[in-house]
């Protein structure tokens, strides 16, 4: 009987086995078009396995050059460029813009300005938190959050629209004021917003704060000690949950934030799972600031009167004044004038610091605008962050630094 | 605390630095080879371990000292910010060293400030651009570097040589519209950077 030998096809996988060796890496280039990197972030990594050992972040791709347009336009027109910032928080990057030329020109805005300016800055807060954490979870595998985080942030659009008539691009501060005054019946209606979304915000708590899957996916990963924070520049709540206590609402009050009582929530280990705590804590501790701003919401008017070179006039005043109308062509046409010198000011955005270093020659146009951007600082640690964890952990942890690629490149 | 027996403890304690005008928080300036005893200093005994910011400024192409780089420090214990400008000594060349190893957050910062002013940070471990593609060759937030940007080909070889597309310089009759300020009412109307060429009429170089 004679026996037949048979050649075997090793496939694929068998093949690659019998040539591996220990020490082999794979590249993998992660973006710049990635749902996971929630914009244009690029990774290029190199994995062990599913162990990511190496971690280079590429930027750039929504690169727009704001500081150069910025210095070749008057300071009322670059406010529209700030809305482009941090794209889900357009009026509070508004208002850090406003204060920066302000504090340079020496311009003190009414009380009931500050007030507006309060109020937008927290509802802007709420409305990127909101994002924040309905992306996080979704990030982490859980769809439904973001349904129920979009359903009230789609609420908040409609009151921005009521106030500026814009939705999502805002641009509602001028230099010295705001473009125009609270709309009649406004404060009541964001009230009431107010006291329906501790409710929401229960609801998404239930979906995830005690969800087993969550706690797994979150708890220990990312962790980011209290050193290494404060070494990488990280501000905002990536900084609080870290443990280290900076607020510039508390520490350096601005706009009239001494006046309200809040607490500011700091976490403990610096993981994925406090970020998110945190996040949905300082919502909680927003709507207590907007029910304080609307209680005691002071009259009078909403712009700087005395700054005749710096604020125009409301329309009604240009129409029929000889002096206004003047004023009013001498802002549009050759910007506010701000007086020569350097200022830097920083605004505690929902992602972090936002600074402005305006250095300004005189006249109406600055002669340099540093954006000092909390999502490119908070992404830098990234390089030193993500060796370690697995591939997967990799979306836990861009979802919870909860960055925005706008104001990165800028 | 930042009072005047803070800044003059300082200045006695490092010769080299000079008080600079402020308008809103302390300024110092500091020669570039100091730089890094300095700022070591004001992490490890003065408590400023937050580098905020670090960028440059380009004085222009006629100034003594063309550029400066620009720190800015955050204290958590005084609540308060310090600035440091460092001129750098050579115009054409602009060198300082780099801040990356006391503070890791100065990574990023001089990358960006590397790309968009062209200065050099000696002992910077990686010194690439950050926000322009690598074979970028213009520094752009540099004073001669024009608005509308500049013919480059397009950092995608395999795609410029079949479309045989390069990287425009932007039109600029859209705006934005500055007034020059100065000068007759009837020039000094605002408009356009660059009104010599548009979308139909070709430019002229």
């Amino acid at each position: 009987m004679s026996t037949t030998t048979k050649e075997i096809q090793v496939g694929d996988i068998g093949a690659r086995a019998a040539t591996h060796s220990e020490n082999e890496r794979m590249a993998l280039n992660v973006g710049p078009s990635h749902p996971t990197t929630h914009g244009v972030l690029r990774l290029m990594m190199e994995l062990d396995g599913d162990l990511i050992t190496k971690c280079d972040p590429v930027l750039g791709y929504l690169h727009r050059g704001d500081e150069k347009i910025a210095e070749n336009m008057t300071y009322n027109q670059f406010v529209p460029y700030t809305d482009r910032l941090d794209y889900l928080a357009p009026l509070a990057n508004n208002v850090a813009y406003a204060l920066t030329v302000e504090k340079l020109a020496g311009v003190e805005v009414p009380p009931r300005c500050e007030a507006i300016r309060v109020l937008v800055c927290e509802m802007a807060r709420i409305s990127s938190h909101l994002l924040g954490m309905g992306v996080f979870g979704m990030d982490a595998g859980a769809w439904t959050p973001f349904m129920y985080t979009f359903t009230e942030r789609e609420k908040l659009y409609t009151l921005f629209e009521e106030l500026t008539g814009a939705r999502f691009t805002t641009s509602y501060t001028r230099i010295g004021g705001v473009a125009r005054d609270i709309p009649d019946g406004w404060l009541p209606r964001v009230e009431k917003f107010c006291d329906q979304l501790p409710k929401a915000i229960d609801e998404v708590e239930k979906l995830l704060t005690r969800n087993r899957i969550f706690l797994d996916r979150t708890e220990g990963i990312g962790a980011i000690s209290k050193e290494q924070a404060i070494a990488y520049g990280i501000t905002g709540p990536n900084l609080r949950a870290s443990g280290v206590d900076l607020d510039l609402r508390k520490d350096k009050p601005y706009s009239g934030y001494d006046q309200y009582e809040f607490d500011v929530p700091i976490g403990t280990k610096g993981d994925c799972y406090d970020r998110y705590l945190v996040r949905i804590e300082e919502v909680r501790q927003s709507i207590l600031i907007i029910k304080q701003v609307i209680a005691n919401f002071p009259g009078g008017l909403w712009y700087a009167e005395d700054a005749k070179k710096i604020f125009a006039p409301p329309k009604e005043k240009i129409m029929t004044n000889m002096e206004e109308l003047i004023q009013n062509f001498m802002i549009v046409t050759e910007g506010p004038q701000v007086p020569p010198g350097e200022v830097y000011f920083e605004a505690e955005n929902p992602k972090g610091a936002l600074g402005f270093y305006l250095v300004s020659r005189g006249g109406g146009v600055p002669y340099r605008l540093k954006i000092r951007a909390p999502s490119f600082c908070n992404l830098s640690i990234l390089e030193e962050l993500a060796p370690g964890h697995m591939l997967s952990d990799i979306t836990v942890i861009l979802g919870s630094l909860d960055f925005v690629m706008g104001e990165c490149d800028r | 605390m930042i009072d005047d027996d803070f800044v003059r403890s300082l200045l006695n304690r490092f010769s080299f630095l000079a008080l600079r005008h402020q308008t809103d928080c302390l300024t110092l300036a500091c020669p570039a080879d100091s730089v890094a005893d300095f700022a070591r200093y004001l992490r490890d005994e003065e408590t400023f371990d937050l580098l905020v910011d670090l960028t440059a400024i380009d004085h222009g192409e006629t100034a003594d000292t063309r550029f400066s780089v620009v720190l800015h420090l955050y204290s958590l214990i005084h609540r308060a910010y310090l600035r440091v400008h460092v001129d750098c000594p050579d115009n054409d060349a602009p060198e300082v060293p780099s801040l990356s190893s006391i503070f890791p957050a100065a990574n990023w910062h001089e990358r960006e400030t590397y790309d968009m002013f062209g200065i050099q940070f000696s002992g910077h471990p990686d010194l690439r651009r950050i926000l322009m593609w690598d074979e970028y060759p213009y520094f752009p937030l540099r004073k001669e570097f024009p608005l509308a940007g500049i013919d480059v080909p397009l950092p995608a070889a395999d795609v410029a040589e079949v479309t045989g597309a390069d990287v425009d310089p932007a039109p600029m009759m859209g705006g934005p519209f500055v007034s020059p300020g100065s000068g007759r009412m009837s020039e000094s109307e605002p408009r356009a950077k660059d009104e010599s060429w548009t979308e139909e009429t070709i430019k002229q170089s």
